[in-house]
């Protein structure tokens, strides 16, 4: 075990570490948010409706564009080719690599969403609704997304073409995010349907994402 | 223990790189791979090392650990050191002595290589030569009885050269195995020679 | 010429080691002055006491601006006259100015929450102000990717000049747009239109702001440059050691 905690804890390092640090990704959301009103207009009561699916939004392209480099990284300084040679399997590795981005990219977006939720004429508790739905939903889309960040390393393309592959497999988890935050909003009736149904997606996204990226790892690695 | 290889071929990019290979390495011998650019010489290391796919032929290691494959009884010594910038040297050789395996070789890595005085600093400020000679650290920092070596003497000066002669003088002694790709000589007298490139 | 004399780090540090003492009590000084004068102040016959937040909202608004003014003063130094500190006087400043900034737009939220009803509203003052915010946090974020200061500090100032633009924007937005924050009362052509018992506590608020923007400013540029010193004994320490001739 200690091996996948060197790994995540090398990860968490280097994120914190490089770039624009585990803010960046918090401050491109924020930028997304604050682009919305000049795209839509001020009307308050407009930007409250659409408020979750600008969120989630914000968050989607967040976290895909961030995950760009977490294995094209480890592939271009030959980290990768160790990775393989070692006795822990790739999943797990792809795993814990995976989580510790989430820790440095989708929880600190989960976590800021209250607060950027007011640029939004959102009220408290629809805010909380938003932010519950996008802690349990980002690691679906981190997940999601290995199975690109995989991909870019083994047909070397990077850019967009990667994301444009990932975003209709996040479809499902937008639909399902932005329909447990309206439902919140509307009453606490029908919020634990879809909010359910998102969790369950994640947890999915868990085995899916990592075996396939795995698997795209593995196929791919020259 | 014995590496062997039969009939191998290798395709990489749609392109043959070589084929009908045979070759065989012993517990103790060291073998050294010689051809012009693009012959093949760093895709024979990957594919004994599991990272390209033998398209055809036969590679197989009797004697050694039944239980592992090979490429976890390998070390691999590529043209990139694996280290990341910003974390220290120290950080970098202690991440991969915990990620590559339990059997634990030299504590004192660093030392060997003379790079103790830097350990705290940011890989990133290291020269080329140096980066190498921390990727040599781990060579013996984690104990794997095949080494993969991949141009080894690159960026080296000629005192660090010698001391990397001395490390695989002493790994191929202990019984390991030395597979390596170069141009010209790197330092061990008692290497065989395996040219590609030549006609079959 | 002593302005050519502080290009010179060494002196600098000298010179910030002695001023920064006196700097910080003058700040200390100048804010008892300023709250005591807040506090005594007369409250809004509307709104009450709350009012008393635009002593520290006016001033952090007028730093937010003029930090970055600064800050494109540096960016010419860099660029133009490529002074040697200019650089560590320009990435020295981000942080204060962007505190100062979310200073600004913390308390007017606060205050607009009883005095409009609301904790946001996308006018053109408070986007301007809030697009400001994000500029600071821009710079950091370039700051901290780019390991070559200097590499680092001519980028960061074209990013500053670009961004200055920004300012005579946020200055006049009330006057050009529609918007709910009211009009300027105090920086403006005809003078200032505030009562004279509430514009002297603002007004020495904002000097205790201006102030602690020096000591902060200052301060962190004496730490830029003994971190710049302590990057480039690494870089020697790693140079000189032994082999590293490879």
């Amino acid at each position: 075990m200690t091996a996948l905690s060197a790994l995540f804890v090398r990860d968490l390092k280097l994120a914190v570490r490089v770039g624009g640090g585990a803010g960046i990704g918090v401050l491109f959301f924020l930028i997304v948010i604050v682009l919305t009103p000049f795209a839509i207009g001020p009307d308050l009561v407009l930007l409250a409706r659409i408020g979750p699916a600008i969120l989630w939004l914000g968050a989607l392209l967040a976290s895909l564009l961030t995950l760009e480099r977490l294995l094209t990284a480890d592939a271009e300084d030959g980290s990768l080719d160790l990775i393989l040679m070692s006795g822990t399997p790739l999943e797990l590795a792809v795993a814990a690599k995976a989580m510790a981005h989430w820790l440095t990219t989708g929880l600190p977006l989960a976590i800021a969403t209250p607060l950027f939720a007011l640029f939004m004429n959102l009220d408290p508790q629809a805010s909380l609704a938003i932010a519950l739905t996008l802690l349990v939903g980002t690691p679906a889309l981190t997940f999601i997304g290995l199975l690109g960040a995989a991909l870019s390393v083994t047909l070397r393309r990077g850019g967009l073409l990667l994301t444009v592959l990932v975003l209709p497999l996040t479809v499902p988890v937008l639909i399902f995010g932005v329909a447990a935050s309206n439902a919140a909003m509307a009453g606490p009736m029908s919020f634990g349907t879809p909010f359910t149904i998102l969790c369950a997606m994640t947890l999915v996204s868990f085995v899916v994402g990592t075996f396939a990226a795995a698997a795209a790892l593995r196929h791919g690695i020259e | 223990m014995r590496l062997e290889a039969s009939d191998l071929a290798c395709i990489r990019g749609g392109r043959e790189v070589f084929s009908r290979l045979g070759f065989a390495v012993a517990g103790g011998e060291a073998l050294v791979v010689t051809g012009r650019n693009g012959a093949g010489k760093s895709s024979l290391l990957r594919m004994i090392a599991g990272l390209v796919q033998v398209a055809a032929g036969k590679l197989a290691l009797t004697g050694g650990n039944y239980e592992l494959p090979l490429a976890e009884q390998a070390h691999y010594l590529g043209h990139q050191d694996a280290l990341k910038p910003s974390l220290s040297v120290q950080e970098n050789l202690d991440f991969w002595v915990r990620y590559l395996g339990t059997s634990a070789g030299t504590p004192d890595a660093l030392t060997t290589v003379g790079l103790h005085r830097v350990a705290g600093l940011p890989a990133g400020y290291l020269s080329a030569g140096q980066r190498r000679r921390l990727s040599i650290a781990r060579l013996i920092a984690v104990k794997r009885p095949i080494w993969l070596l991949d141009e080894p003497t690159s960026a080296l000066d000629s005192a660090a050269q010698q001391r990397l002669a001395d490390l695989m003088r002493s790994h191929l002694a202990g019984g390991g195995m030395i597979v390596a790709a170069a141009h010209g000589a790197i330092g061990l007298e008692t290497a065989r020679e395996l040219s590609l490139g030549a006609a079959a | 010429m002593p302005f050519l004399d502080l290009a010179n780090p060494t002196r600098f540090l000298s010179l910030v080691q002695r001023v920064l003492p006196w700097l910080s009590g003058a700040t200390v000084l100048a804010f008892a002055a300023g709250l005591w004068l807040a506090a005594t102040a007369p409250d809004d016959y509307q709104h009450g006491a709350v009012v008393k937040i635009m002593f520290v909202h006016v001033p952090a608004a007028w730093l937010a601006m003029g930090t970055w003014t600064l800050m494109s003063i540096a960016a010419l130094g860099t660029l133009v006259w490529r002074h040697p500190l200019a650089d560590v006087a320009a990435k020295a400043a981000i942080p204060v100015g962007a505190a100062f900034t979310l200073l600004c737009l913390i308390t007017g939220s606060l205050w607009g929450r009883p005095m409009w009803g609301t904790y946001w509203v996308w006018d053109a003052r408070l986007t301007s102000v809030l697009i400001l915010f994000l500029m600071y946090l821009g710079l950091m974020a370039l700051w901290r990717t780019v390991d070559d200061p200097s590499r680092a500090g001519r980028a960061a100032a074209i990013l500053t000049l670009v961004g200055a633009v920004n300012l005579p924007i946020i200055k006049f937005s009330v006057d050009w747009w529609n918007t709910l924050h009211q009009p300027a009362s105090v920086l403006r052509v005809g003078g200032p239109t505030i009562h004279s018992s509430l514009l002297a506590p603002l007004l020495t608020m904002a000097l205790a702001y201006v102030l602690l923007f020096v000591t902060l400013h200052l301060a962190a540029m004496r730490n830029e440059i003994l971190r710049r010193r302590v990057r480039t004994l690494m870089l020697m320490q790693a140079q000189s050691a032994p082999g590293s001739a490879s």
